[in-house]
């Protein structure tokens, strides 16, 4: 195929046949499909594709390399500023950053650039070609890393690659973050993290499970303990709505329904002990992709009816463009401009339905979208037996409330300033516990960053500077 | 090793003592204080509060009362067996280091596991404790030895009378409550006594503190699964909790909660039951 063109299908599991499986929606591309999508690539001398990307994937060398076939080359080219490619090949909104930078976007499709990168990464992989490093003599550093999300597993890998020993602490029984509790078989194969997991671990990186830090073991004793300690605790905390009937029988929080579904394989219940109860009728409230894994995994766990319910329209949807449509074509029904203002049960604290109105769009708020407003006598009834609230997740405050001396903002995150530094000394911190709730990749580059300056710390290169030990007001995200 | 169960006894027929290396925990536990364990990979994360803890050993002690499949599972396990995980301790520690004078400390069933570290915390600090433990018959009766030691008035109760005195222990915290002051009232066992203690003791207006178990998956504030209301508002008893004041929790509504997934317990019992039978025929 010549240059521009339509791009390249991604080869998927049909709709009909995924609604009754976990395992993954989408098949990746062939190598004949990669080279030809390859093709589609003008080289350009300006990219503004890695522009867009938060990490600066170096896309048209990648890209080329992938159309000479050599596709274990290309791999190693992305993985020069992104360590988990075949994680962020599939999760990416690439249509709000590299994609959606790309000089073809503008009158016809983007290169498929994440579809490529997912290929290169996998090839590599199932290949057994992943690269080892030669590791350099230690160097009698230690680091502690509080979470082993994409942040906490990231900066851990850099780090080790410097000769410095690192142990990562997770509160979970399994590493990975959102990665093993909420993102979805279906989406992200749970053996993915897991190689991801083993690379890291193959670098010397020890990762304690189990240990909650503030409880089974203090900052302040890491702190002790270790040269230097990066919190990337994440954005775990469920917000609820806050109206009345939410503590009903049937209403999840996002958190819990994947927790449930995916850490604990409750679609495997009863072979796994953890049970997850579905009724017939299921309401997802809010629309970014928590909500769309929400929604996508009720079908799958038997569901006949579920609706995502978002006060906004389809175009303020945050969620991946790519995952709505899937959604769409699983029988995920779309309620838009609307919203519940209560719940209903019965006499036993069963949810048997909800109260909602709906909303027009009015002027544009802070962040430039337009905001609903809720329109007076619109209310009506829907009767539902499953409600996931998946509105949104604040920082996990663990970290924030046994830290003392530690700035934080109101709505709990931690404050840090460019590279990850916060107030109390010693202490970096980066990802969704300091962003809020982000993405995978500004997540692993936060981690990333975070290393190189934690390394120039341990190496004497840099001092902590006086005027952080303070109460954090000069630091911002 | 971490995790792994030094010493095993059954208390009850139905209830188990399970003696657990974990140095971390140990050394860094309160009473009040829970963990969370799986006893094998394809477990349910269950919530047992540390019943007693050494930390020169490095171990805890957890009672657990077989119910369903998962505690049932958990009493196959002997000493020398590993938990698969366990995390803690979680929740808030009990403030049961402050003297306040008279404390009742009232256990239900398994529920009198959780009150001896508290009872004994209470006792040191200088309160005069009065014990009151009952159950449903004499062998389901744990810890009288444990809690009569830290005690400086102690009874008994069982709802058929086989031991002590034949009765609920709301009739015999009633008489105490008619007979002196008492300033402070630790309440812990099956939801429905907490709340009949807590009626109780709302008359005579004395501050209760109950222990609440609902339903929870991950114990660090992660999933709202632990939701429960007191004074009107939402809190997550992993983190909140577990320890409210009973005057204001909604009983009615935790103890609804609790039995949301009981379609799905009962249907893995008979699962492994029939697979127990299985195994034992075979
Ligand atoms: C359902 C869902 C779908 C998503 N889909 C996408 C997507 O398609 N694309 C995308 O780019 N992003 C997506 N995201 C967002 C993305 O997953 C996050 O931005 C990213 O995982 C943040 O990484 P992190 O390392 O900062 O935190 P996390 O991944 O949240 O990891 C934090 C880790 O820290 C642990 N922890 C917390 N407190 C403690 C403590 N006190 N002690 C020890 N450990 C602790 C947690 O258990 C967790 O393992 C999604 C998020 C969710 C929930
Ligand atoms: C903070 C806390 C401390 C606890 N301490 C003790 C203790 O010291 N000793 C003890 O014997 N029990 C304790 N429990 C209760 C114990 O966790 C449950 O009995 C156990 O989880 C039941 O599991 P199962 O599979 O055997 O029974 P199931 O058949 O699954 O359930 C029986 C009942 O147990 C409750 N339950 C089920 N799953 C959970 C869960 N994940 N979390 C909490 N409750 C659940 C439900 O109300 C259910 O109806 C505590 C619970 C909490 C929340
Ligand atoms: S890391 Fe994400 S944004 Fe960057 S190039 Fe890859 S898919 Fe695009
Ligand atoms: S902007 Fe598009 S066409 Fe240009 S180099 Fe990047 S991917 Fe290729
Ligand atoms: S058990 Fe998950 S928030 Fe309490």
């Amino acid at each position: 195929m010549a240059r521009g063109g339509p791009r390249n299908k991604m080869p998927e599991r049909p709709p009909g046949e995924r609604i009754k499986t976990f395992e993954e929606v989408a098949l990746g591309y062939t190598e004949d499909l990669a080279i030809a999508e390859a093709e589609r690539c003008l080289q350009c001398k300006k990219p503004f594709c890695v522009a867009g990307c938060p990490v600066e994937v170096k896309i048209p060398e990648f890209i080329a390399l992938v159309k000479e076939g050599k596709f274990v080359e290309a791999a190693r080219k992305i993985k020069e500023t992104n360590v988990f490619p075949a994680i962020c090949g599939r999760v990416c909104p690439q249509e709000a950053q590299c994609e959606g930078m790309c000089i073809l976007g503008r009158k016809g499709e983007p290169v498929a650039i994440g579809r490529l990168e997912r290929f290169v990464a996998d090839y590599e992989r199932e290949h057994g070609e992943v690269e080892t490093v030669a590791l350099p003599p230690p160097t009698g550093k230690k680091v502690a890393i509080v979470g082993s999300g994409p942040t906490g597993l990231a900066c851990a890998g850099e780090l080790a690659k410097k000769g410095h020993k690192v142990v990562v602490y997770e509160a979970f029984h399994k590493p990975g973050g959102v990665l093993v509790y909420g993102i979805p078989e279906f989406r992200l194969p749970k053996s993915i993290v897991q190689a991801e997991v083993d690379y890291v671990k193959s670098l010397g990186v020890e990762i304690r499970v189990d240990h909650v830090v503030g409880k089974t073991v203090t900052m302040k004793e890491l702190l002790e303990e270790y040269d230097a300690v990066y919190a990337g605790t994440g954005a775990g905390l469920p917000r609820f709505m806050g109206i009345p009937g939410e503590n009903l029988n049937g209403v999840y929080s996002a958190n819990e329904f994947l927790t449930r579904v995916n850490l604990m394989k409750a679609y495997r219940f009863p072979e796994y002990d953890t049970p997850i109860k579905i009724g017939r009728k299921v309401a997802v409230i809010g629309a970014g992709n928590v909500a769309i894994d929400a929604a996508r995994t009720a079908v799958r766990l038997g569901a006949e009816e579920v609706t995502i319910i978002y006060r906004r329209t389809e175009r303020e949807c945050p969620a991946r463009k790519e995952e709505v449509e899937h959604a769409k074509e699983e029988g995920v029904k779309m309620l838009m401009l609307t919203s519940p203002v209560r719940f209903l049960g019965d006499d036993s604290n069963n949810l048997t339905g909800m109260e909602l109105i709906q909303y027009k769009l009015g002027e544009p708020d802070e962040s430039g979208r337009r905001r609903p407003v809720p329109l007076e006598g619109s209310e009506f009834m829907m009767r539902i037996d499953t409600v996931v609230v998946a509105i949104g997740q604040s920082p996990n405050p663990v970290i924030q409330k046994t830290t003392p001396g530690l700035a934080v903002y109101d709505w709990g995150g931690i404050k840090v300033d460019e590279n990850g530094k916060t107030s109390v000394k010693g202490l970096w911190a980066g990802g969704d516990v300091a962003t809020g709730a982000a993405t995978v990749i500004k997540a692993m580059g936060a981690g990333r960053r975070a290393a190189a300056d934690i390394h120039r710390y341990l190496m004497g290169e840099e001092e902590w500077p006086a005027h952080l030990h303070t109460d954090g007001s000069e630091l911002s995200c | 090793m971490d995790n792994e169960i030094v010493e095993k006894r059954s208390l009850t027929p139905a209830v188990d003592l399970f003696v657990v290396s974990a140095p971390e925990i140990a050394s860094h536990c309160e009473p009040g204080q829970f963990v969370i364990l799986m006893a094998g990979e394809k477990g349910e994360r269950v919530p047992l509060t540390i019943a007693d803890f050494d930390r020169d050993e490095g171990t805890i002690t957890l009672i657990s009362q077989r119910v369903g499949k998962s505690t049932h599972y958990l009493g196959t396990l002997k000493a020398g067996d590993r938990l698969y995980s366990l995390a803690g301790p979680l929740g808030l520690p009990a403030h049961v280091h402050e003297k306040y004078g008279t404390v009742a400390c009232v256990g239900g069933g398994v529920g009198t596991a959780p009150l001896y570290p508290q009872a004994r915390a209470l006792k040191a600090a200088g309160n005069h404790v009065i014990g009151i433990i009952g159950a449903r018959t004499a062998d389901l009766l744990i810890l009288e030895e444990e809690i009569k030691g830290v005690s400086d008035e102690f009874y008994v109760t069982t709802d058929d009378g086989t031991k002590g005195e034949k009765g609920f222990v709301t009739t015999v915290l009633e008489r105490i409550l008619l007979e002196k002051q008492v300033d402070r009232v630790i309440a812990i066992g099956p939801v429905l006594m907490m709340k009949f203690v807590c009626r109780l003791t709302e008359e005579f207006g004395v501050k209760t503190i109950v222990s609440l178990n609902p339903i929870m998956v991950d114990g660090t504030g992660m999933c709202g699964a632990c939701r429960v209301t007191v004074g009107g508002e939402t809190k997550f008893a992993c983190v909140d909790g577990p320890d409210f004041d009973g005057h204001q929790v909604d009983f009615e509504e935790l103890m609804e909660r609790q039995r949301f997934f009981r379609e799905e317990e009962e249907l893995a019992f008979e699962k492994y039951k029939q697979e127990c039978r299985r195994n034992a025929d075979g």
